[in-house]
């Protein structure tokens, strides 16, 4: 697996050569510092923890953070987040340059919040007739039967907070890599709001 | 912002100044089996919309007495080249009037460029 981390820009479109327009993400990913690298002695798995996003005033780490910075002999990063990489040591640099275009990549990330939404939303129920006196617009209906059994099924679907969310999008094709500027192009769309951290993910 | 921006920039084409209610040649690029040849789309500007890459205009013609309409993405390469024929002289941002008008009252008149205020 190669991944890396880095945060959502927002999203445009591009021209291909057939002349068809291409929604894209563009996304600055890395450069990234290995932070930490987790082996089967130690830690029961192998995995390296990358670092995203330096901080820059030191004020803003707080001690147990900077002693796990100061091992790894690196600056202090604000998004850490894990992958299954091996050959890779502390301090080693991940930059875009890991993906090329063409490539089709996993991407994970925080979806935007909606707040508190009913079940049209959050599950998608039809909900009922809008108008001609109908009474039940947005309502969720029924929530289950009776004597059998006797209470509500678990994970039945109700309303309540939505959004804001672990969410993966696998498949996203690479359109574009430019290790210059440290931003990739992703066909499609990418969870969480403009500026949102994001993971990058690539079998191989 | 500026990012997505300065990406845009990079695939943006060179086009000439046109405003709404010109008269415009849009030469546009077709495909038939694995042959391309390039087609001419003549008529008035009837808008335009967007920005950046995103912007299109749309081109309004009457053909055999039909009036047809196409919507064209500015920086398209589907868009060969546009030819600017007549300036037109309207007051409107979307000539939408025209839809409803017929022959003479469908027409534009050319902007004089040379008279005053």
């Amino acid at each position: 697996m190669t991944g890396i981390l880095g945060r959502k820009i927002g999203m445009t479109q591009i021209f291909d050569e057939d002349g068809r327009a291409i929604p894209v993400t563009v996304v600055e990913a890395g450069p990234c510092k290995v932070v930490q690298v987790k082996t089967n002695e130690t830690d029961g798995y192998e995995a390296v923890q990358l670092g995203f996003d330096e901080v820059r005033k030191q004020k803003k780490v707080n001690k147990p953070m900077a002693g796990h910075f100061k091992k790894a002999g690196t600056s202090p990063f604000r998004f850490l987040r894990e992958f299954r990489m091996s050959g890779l040591n502390p301090g080693d640099e991940v930059t875009v340059e890991s993906f090329k275009k063409g490539d089709r990549i996993t991407v994970s990330g925080i979806s935007k919040g909606k707040g508190f939404q009913g079940v049209m939303k959050r599950h998608g129920y039809g909900g009922g007739p809008g108008s001609h006196g109908s009474m039940f617009n947005r309502a969720p209906g029924s929530i289950g039967a009776s004597a059998f059994p006797s209470r509500v099924w678990k994970n039945k679907g109700m309303p309540g907070r939505t959004g804001g969310r672990r969410v993966t999008v696998k498949n996203l094709m690479v359109v574009d890599v430019r290790p210059e500027q440290n931003l990739i192009l992703l066909r499609g769309a990418v969870p969480g709001h403009d500026g949102a951290y994001i993971e990058l993910r690539k079998d191989d | 912002m500026n990012l997505i921006r300065a990406i845009e920039e990079g695939y943006k084409r060179e086009i000439p100044h046109f405003d709404i209610g010109d008269t415009v040649r849009v030469h546009v690029r077709v495909v038939e089996g694995d042959k391309e040849r390039i087609q001419p789309f003549e008529g008035y500007v009837i808008g335009r919309k967007g920005s950046g890459i995103r912007e299109t205009f749309m081109v309004r013609k009457v053909s055999y007495g039909v009036g047809v309409e196409r919507i064209f993405p500015v920086h398209s390469p589907v868009v060969e080249k546009i030819e600017v024929v007549r300036k037109g002289d309207v007051n409107r941002a979307k000539l939408y009037y025209l839809r409803g008008k017929k022959g003479k009252a469908a027409k534009i008149r050319e902007k004089d460029m040379f008279r005053g205020k």
